[in-house]
């Protein structure tokens, strides 16, 4: 009995050992690459190592982003022995607010105890010396150099840079970079067209961890790629000046482009904010106070501003004119002050009237009645057509986000949008750039441009040949004929160079009058507000003595030189006044600076700008190691 | 003790040089084998220092030989004597720590003797064993087959095991009753007894489940279903299954286990031992201390048929499919087989009180073999042989 019990007992265990010993095989052999797997993901973490943000400079190379050192202290609470007392030593050393330990005590408490937790950041290099100095007594306290991105040239170029700030929920869209602590990416601007290309690829670093997340060693790593450096078509010069020249009013937008190449030369909006301000997070207070600026300063006006062209237009509607036949341009329209049409009196800006006027003293004087009569020959549609031609309505494609399209009228636009029918007297309206035409500062330089070229051609701020992945093949001056009849462009450009250089012209007194730099243009002033019937025959109300928002904008297109026109220039200033009074001015300014830059600078190459680019990618990485 | 078998008197006297040689010092051997296994693992749990664990693993494990030889060379017929008197105190230690206990663990397992954290459940595993053995070696086939004489062995084993499941300690509860239950059937219970038995054991279950806490029920009820726990055992058993699977068929090395040495596995140096051992030396060293483990076991078996007197035989068996159960539960639990449970592996892992019960288990194994051929009367006398 015992000894078949036993052997029975004996054989059953021997059934389970054989059990292990399967369930052993099947772990170790069959399963052991899945397991092998499971233990490498337990143990190996990829850590990303971002990689530096590509740097933007103007078109001879002049730094405008690029990646400041930033130093931060960080502290390790199991090398300290006592986190209280190693702080209040360091805020003897350097400046550090009281709450400051309460919050690193709580961050430090809540932390693995090997994990660094940020003390401050920003510091100077002197602080940074000091803390070096007193490492002894602070156990525990890192300095870590991180990278933060800097502005050289600050508010100057805010709204076409752009900046960078932390990545917001909604931007996260997997790519584990943007989940680094401290990752900024382009939110506005240029920063914004060019994130992508600007990013860089991030490296990666493999490094074995233990159950609690601690590194144990690195095991392998690999370096990134920095960002790409995108070289602008800005002069940063003329930029300036653009900025200080504006900034003598409220508000104002300007922008100056090459009339072959599309190059955009100065493109300038005020007032403007410090984009550095945003880099590391900007204060409530401040982002207030520029959200609540009635000046807007955080909005691009050359790009976002819609503004009536006012008689500006005057040059699309009479090339659309020229090219539908309907005018020659020796033929004369008398004005007598107004022109009557239904029940309705359009009134010339000129009460007494300019007489008998033809295509080219219209635009000189710029005579209202000569559009009123020209258009109705025309119509709405034609007119608009001609716009859009120009480049006016839509937006030009500009590489910076979020440009406006303005609005060209037409009777369909009317009709959709309105649901009313289009009136006679709206197109009268319209071809003195008034009524629902709303275009951009930098759609009117892009029209210039277009008017003294004959091409289409297009703004843009980049050139293809620096980022070549970004932008489809562009080259310098290949754009398409726009089919316009060099001799009506003549008549335009000759009326304009009238405008500017012919003693009566409405913008002579804004002449340059330096030999062979000599610009044509075209002044514009448009209403806000409606003036009422009652102010117009008292006839006593000044714009001056409006309140600011009431006041006319002043306008002004033009070219330079006259002979072989090279640079487009627009301004707008908000409330500014008269088109000829103050924004010929700056225009007159603007050219002139361009041109005298042009000849006391080497013309720029597409290799210019290649080797410009290298040196300075060469010198920012020997400063970087 | 042994003076009173004086020669002339007592026929079976086995004189001690001839205890020593009949001592099965092969069995010594392995289990020195094992336990330097136990060492080496220690030694590399601490990564690759004797500190905290291998040294003092070292210590116990001189310490246990020593005691293991002095129990082997003891006649058997004291053991046999003894063995009441072994389960009174066992019994009397496992109340004490349920009057007053130190909680360690989650559970009351300890009585503080000052130098010395005694586990009297440990105790009571070889007591047990002895005091059953006695039992059903005073019982005639026939006696075995009288339900009443069922009755008193019945409540030597629930006794203790219902005050283990008290501490609660469900891992140690069933070793009692599974050793308890491999006497009653080579004393030749009847199988039907058995099914009763389990059958009452089952239907037992709810009405005991009423007398149990809140968190004695969550205790309970984790043991049961791990995944209650994902962070507590049930990441254990995955952790581990991890590491032994990732060793593969030669494993990663000694001492080079990175789930171990990362401390993604959780109680290296004790319950989870052999998982480290599997990672670091593959299916090669697992088979092998499987096979080491195997080896004392056949030992177990061939000195339990080999015995002339039925409380050898008996206690030889216990003692055994003890130390089998020990094997089984740890490894089938750290390959996920079977629910965690608290029971280390023999000779290898570290603690003390085990190391302490299965040398003791041991010598009485050793006591048995060397003598086997000792006739012992029913009543336990010397002077009963017929």
């Amino acid at each position: 009995m015992f000894t078949r019990r036993a052997i029975m007992l004996g054989a059953g265990q021997g059934v389970l050992l054989t059990g292990l010993a399967a369930r052993m095989y099947y772990l170790q052999v069959m399963e052991s690459d899945r397991y092998s797997t499971l233990a490498d993901e337990n143990r190996i973490s990829h850590r990303l190592l971002p990689p530096p943000r590509g740097i933007i400079t103007d078109r001879f190379g002049a730094p405008l982003a690029v990646n400041r050192q930033n130093y931060h202290i960080l502290i390790v609470r199991e090398q300290t022995p006592d986190v209280r007392k190693t702080l209040t030593v360091l805020s003897q050393i350097i400046e550090i607010e009281p709450e400051t330990i309460d919050r690193v005590e709580n961050d430090v408490q809540r932390r693995r105890s090997f994990v660094p937790v940020t003390v401050r950041d920003n510091l100077t290099w002197d602080e940074v010396a000091r803390v070096g100095v007193n490492a002894p007594d602070l156990p525990g306290i890192i300095i870590d150099a991180g990278r933060s991105r800097d502005y050289p040239e600050g508010p100057h170029l805010a709204h076409t840079l752009g900046y960078v700030a932390a990545v917001a929920e909604k931007e996260l869209t997997g790519d584990p970079l943007l989940e680094l602590p401290g990752f900024r990416i382009g939110k506005s601007g240029i920063e914004k067209t060019y994130d992508m290309s600007l990013r860089g690829r991030a490296g990666t670093s493999q490094v074995e961890v233990n159950a609690l997340g601690r590194v144990i060693r690195e095991l392998d790593r690999e370096e990134g790629q920095s960002g790409e450096t995108v070289v602008l078509t800005l002069d940063i010069e003329l930029q300036r000046f653009a900025n200080q020249r504006l900034s003598e009013y409220e508000s104002a937008a300007a922008v100056v482009m090459d009339v072959y190449n599309g190059d955009v030369l100065a493109m300038s909006s005020h007032p403007t904010y410090d984009p550095n301000s945003f880099t590391n997070g900007i204060s409530h207070k401040l982002w207030e106070s520029l959200i609540n600026n009635e000046y807007s300063p955080l909005s691009n006006k050359a790009i976002n501003g819609t503004y009536s062209p006012g008689s500006t237009f005057k040059t699309c509607v009479a090339l659309a004119a020229l090219e539908a036949g309907v005018v020659t341009p020796e033929q004369r329209f008398f004005c007598p002050g107004h022109l009557d049409l239904g029940n309705a009196r359009f009134h010339c800006w000129k009460r007494g009237g300019h007489g008998w006027v033809n295509m080219h003293d219209s635009m000189k004087h710029s005579c209202d009645v000569y559009y009123y009569e020209v258009s109705q020959k025309l119509g709405i549609d034609k007119i608009a057509a001609m716009a859009k031609r120009l480049g006016l309505g839509d937006p030009t494609g500009v590489d910076l986000p979020s440009e406006r399209s303005g609005l060209i009228p037409t009777r369909e636009w009317k009709e959709t949008q309105l649901g009313k029918r289009w009136q006679g007297g709206e197109t009268l309206i319209c071809s003195i750039g008034q009524g629902y035409v709303l275009t951009t500062p930098l759609q009117l330089a892009t029209m210039v441009a277009r008017l003294a070229s004959g091409k289409a051609v297009t703004p843009h701020l980049t050139r293809d040949h620096v980022v070549p992945e970004d932008i489809s093949a562009r080259s310098d001056s290949e754009f398409p004929d726009l089919g316009i009849s060099r001799q009506h462009l003549n008549y335009i450009r000759d009326g304009m160079n009238g405008v500017t250089n012919e003693v009566r012209g409405t913008a002579y007194r804004s002449r340059i009058k330096i030999k062979g730099l000599e610009m044509a243009g075209k002044t514009g002033t448009s209403q806000v507000r409606r003036i009422s019937m009652h102010e117009r025959q008292t006839g006593v109300i000044g714009n001056d003595e409006l309140p600011w928002k009431y006041r006319d904008h002043a306008l002004f297109i033009a070219f330079a030189p006259v002979e072989n026109p090279r640079y487009a220039c627009a301004v707008v200033v908000e409330h500014g006044g008269s088109g000829s009074g103050v924004a010929a001015p700056i225009a007159r300014d603007l050219l002139t600076r361009a041109q005298e830059l042009k000849s006391s600078r080497p013309g720029v190459s597409a290799v210019n700008i290649q080797s410009a680019s290298q040196i300075l990618r060469t010198t920012t990485k020997k400063q970087e190691s | 003790m042994a003076a009173r078998y004086r020669i002339g008197q007592d026929p079976d006297y086995v004189p001690l040089g001839r205890r020593l040689l009949l001592m099965n010092w092969t069995l010594v051997l392995l289990l020195a084998i094992l336990s330097c296994i136990g060492f080496a693992m220690l030694y590399s749990a601490a990564n690759g220092s004797l500190q905290p664990w291998a040294e003092r693993q070292m210590m116990r494990f001189a310490a246990g030989m020593v005691l293991m030889i002095l129990i082997a060379l003891t006649d058997v017929r004291v053991w046999l004597r003894m063995s009441y008197a072994a389960y009174v105190i066992s019994l009397i230690l496992l109340v004490g720590v349920e009057i007053k206990g130190d909680i360690g663990m989650g559970a009351q397992r300890w009585i503080n003797l000052g130098f010395f954290q005694l586990q009297p459940s440990e105790l009571m595993k070889i007591s047990l064993v002895l005091a059953l053995a006695r039992y059903f070696h005073g019982l005639t086939i026939e006696e075995t087959g009288r339900i009443p004489l069922l009755i008193p062995p019945l409540l030597m084993v629930l006794a203790p095991a219902a005050l283990v499941l008290r501490q609660p300690d469900l891992g140690t509860a069933l070793l009692l009753v599974a050793g308890g239950g491999v006497i009653f059937w080579l004393s030749g219970v009847r199988m039907w007894k058995f099914a009763i038995i389990l059958g009452g054991a089952l239907a037992a279950i709810p009405i005991g489940w009423q007398f149990l806490r809140d968190y004695q029920k969550n205790r309970v009820l984790t043991f049961l279903n791990p995944e209650n726990d994902p962070l507590g055992a049930g990441y254990h058993i995955t952790q581990s299954k991890i590491a032994l699977g990732s060793g593969g068929l030669f494993g990663k090395g000694f001492m080079l286990g990175s789930q171990s040495h990362l401390n993604f596995l959780p109680e290296k140096q004790t319950d989870f031992i052999f998982t480290m051992l599997g990672e670091e030396f593959g299916l090669v060293g697992g088979i092998a201390l499987l096979l080491l483990y195997t080896l004392v076991i056949v030992y177990g078996y061939v000195i339990a048929l080999r015995c002339a007197n039925q409380f050898g035989r008996l206690v030889a068996i216990g003692v055994t499919t003890t130390f089998f159960l020990y094997v089984f539960i740890n490894i089938a639990m750290v390959m996920g087989l079977i629910p965690v449970v608290g029971v280390p592996l023999p000779l290898v892992s570290y603690g003390g009180t085990v190391m302490m019960t299965i040398l003791v288990s041991f010598g009485l194994l050793m006591s048995i073999s060397i003598h086997r051929d000792v006739r012992i009367s029913r009543q336990g006398n010397d002077d009963g042989r017929h």
